[in-house]
């Protein structure tokens, strides 16, 4: 999907950044960058270092060495800054099933410390947009999976992060919900946040504007989806991952 | 403090919606205090019970009224022979007979000494016991009261006062208990278990990603369990004065403050669960099995502490309820104050600080 300019300023810097946990190398001095507004697909068998890189850039966890810096905050010296402007959607939506829609988007929107003024907009804003007037006082728990993936993207976005890390968010969503997420998804990347997302559907590694594909905790390729099935000659990205995804030494 | 509240309310929410969780937080201090206050008591009263009355003179009546009068027997039966006691014990009808011999006043009157025999039902050997102690103590004040027109030569007296609980009720040692047990469930446990549902639902994910402190997260996940163990203590408190007639002679304030302390063990060690399960399943055994069972084995008030072989003794000083109801039955039952608990209270806070810190640091260490 080339059909947007993509711009040239960097959100997501990285530079060697490596974890190590006793003598296992989980990230072996990765490198790449991310611009913003760009829908950035990380992509990798489970075990090979994805979901450690991740922390790292969310500032949960600190490197062993080499240096990121996400959103302008340095991980290291500035990760309390940094999480005030990422948002983070897990597999789980992490949405409460006892509490409404309503009192869900309440409860992050203070998280993030919002004004009431802000948070009655935001919330009204954001039901609207979703079409969910009716549903707005029920339960999330009586929800379809397809509309608690909808509300717990809004609500990553809430806060207005500058980039949200998406951790296979489709996992257990027919295809036609998926397709309407990944709506979504351009929507607020035309918009201008940046969305790095992880997923193991190689169809929605297509919609990305650019994968990484992570091997034995070392980033073996990163480009364009339409580049990187050329290099490979492949004709689709699920080879290309394949031929990749083969060399792995170690497993999960 | 906007992120205090919206948590707090959030947390008020989900407690208040799971009805179950209702359940156990308030119908089990309300049935724990009616049960131990009413069902479960090791006093004997009205038992049932039968006489054999061979003599049939004025002494034998007279000490059968007496024994009637007592509020602890009720004389259901006059039985003819031993082999009709035998039958109504194996029926159950009656726990006990008095037999008196043909001859009971004549060798009294003769040989200054006659006996009265007692059958008593022996498979239940507490009640038996009981039993047994309560009609020795009839038959020998109504052999002082018979001497009493005679001068003897000299006589001891025991004068016997049981103090702080002159009536030798129940209530006053099991209220303690029950304050420890029910506060025990409901901070370890359900402190545990919602902590847990976090981390199992993946909202633990989103606390951690946003700027939210993790010290900030400890706090508005406990300060709802420390209020609502208040609310539980005051409705023991108010059940035990007002149903079970148990005042409260020390002072409320200081009661409520040593709760608080033991309030804050039990929640340290809920989030200390928390931290090292995965699981609701698990995180709720481990409080049942870790927490529950020491306190009822541990806190001497089932069993005597001092009756344990040593090693288990030792065991129960790290317990921290059996502290709790030291310095609980202390100021409730003997109206004792600080001075007489500081020491307690030192080793409650000691093992309180202790489990906070290696918490906190395990909590963090989760974080990473």
């Amino acid at each position: 999907m080339d059909t947007r300019a993509l711009n040239n300023e960097k959100v997501i810097v990285v530079d060697k950044l490596t974890k190590r946990f006793g003598d296992f190398v989980a990230t072996d001095a990765i490198s790449f960058d991310v611009y913003k507004g760009e829908i950035f697909g990380f992509l990798g068998a489970n075990g090979a270092g994805k979901t450690t890189a991740m922390k790292m850039l969310c500032g949960l966890l600190t490197p062993s060495s080499g240096t990121a810096v996400v959103a302008g905050f340095d991980i290291h010296k500035q990760a309390q800054e940094l999480k005030w402007n990422i948002g983070y959607m897990g597999q789980k939506f992490s949405l409460y099933d006892d509490l409404t829609i309503i009192e869900n988007i309440r409860y992050y929107a203070g998280i993030y410390n919002l004004s009431n003024q802000q948070i009655s907009d935001k919330s009204e804003g954001l039901i609207t947009r979703l079409g969910l007037q009716k549903e707005a006082k029920k339960l999330v728990g009586q929800l379809p999976t397809g509309w608690k993936q909808k509300v717990a993207f809004s609500v990553a976005l809430l806060h207005e992060p500058r980039i949200v890390f998406l951790d296979e968010p489709t996992g257990g969503v027919d295809p036609i919900t998926r397709r309407q997420f990944w709506d979504m998804i351009y929507e607020s990347a035309e918009k201008g946040t940046t969305i790095f997302i992880t997923t193991h559907y190689m169809d929605e590694a297509e919609y990305c504007d650019r994968v990484s594909i992570m091997v034995d905790g070392k980033i073996e390729a990163l480009d364009k989806p339409a580049e990187l099935r050329r290099l490979y000659e492949a004709e689709s990205m699920d080879e290309v991952f394949y031929q990749l995804a083969r060399r792995a030494k170690r497993s999960e | 403090m906007r992120q205090f509240i919206t948590f707090v309310k959030k947390e008020f929410a989900h407690i208040l919606r799971d009805k179950k969780t209702l359940l156990i937080l308030f119908g089990m201090p309300i049935s724990q205090i009616l049960i131990f206050g009413f069902a479960l008591t090791n006093e004997v009263k009205n038992v049932k019970i039968a006489i054999v009355d061979r003599a049939r003179d004025e002494q034998s009546r007279r000490l059968i009224s007496k024994i009637d009068a007592s509020k602890y027997f009720e004389v259901k039966k006059i039985l003819g022979n031993a082999v009709q006691v035998d039958n109504e014990l194996k029926k159950g009808t009656i726990k006990m007979a008095v037999i008196f011999p043909a001859n009971f006043s004549s060798d009294l009157a003769h040989y200054n000494t006659s006996q009265v025999q007692i059958v008593l039902d022996g498979s239940d050997p507490n009640t038996a016991n009981t039993i047994k102690n309560y009609i020795t103590a009839i038959v020998t004040d109504h052999q002082r009261q018979q001497q009493s027109n005679v001068p003897a030569l000299y006589q001891i007296i025991p004068e016997v006062r049981m103090l702080y609980n002159p009536q030798l009720l129940d209530a006053p040692n099991f209220v303690p208990g029950v304050m420890a047990l029910v506060l025990m469930l409901v901070c370890v446990m359900m402190t545990a278990v919602s902590i847990v549902k976090e981390k199992e639902m993946g909202n633990m994910e989103i606390l951690l990603v946003s700027p939210i402190k993790p010290g900030m997260v400890i706090l508005t996940k406990t300060f709802p369990y420390l209020v609502l163990s208040l609310v539980n203590l005051t409705i023991i408190l108010l059940l035990s004065i007002f149903v079970l007639k148990l005042p409260v002679n020390g002072s409320l304030v200081l009661l409520f403050a040593e709760s608080i302390l033991f309030i804050i063990t039990c929640l340290t060690l809920g989030i200390f669960i928390s931290v090292k399960t995965s699981s609701q399943e698990v995180a709720m055994l481990i409080s049942l099995m870790g927490m529950l069972i020491p306190t009822i084995l541990f806190s001497g008030f089932m069993f005597p502490i001092e009756n344990m072989p040593y090693p288990l003794q030792m065991i129960s000083n790290i317990i921290p309820s059996k502290w709790y109801y030291i310095i609980v039955k202390s100021i409730m039952i003997k109206g004792l104050g600080f001075s007489a608990i500081w020491k307690e209270t030192l080793v409650l806070a000691t093992i309180t600080s202790v489990l906070l810190a290696v918490s906190l640091k395990s909590f963090k260490i989760r974080l990473e």
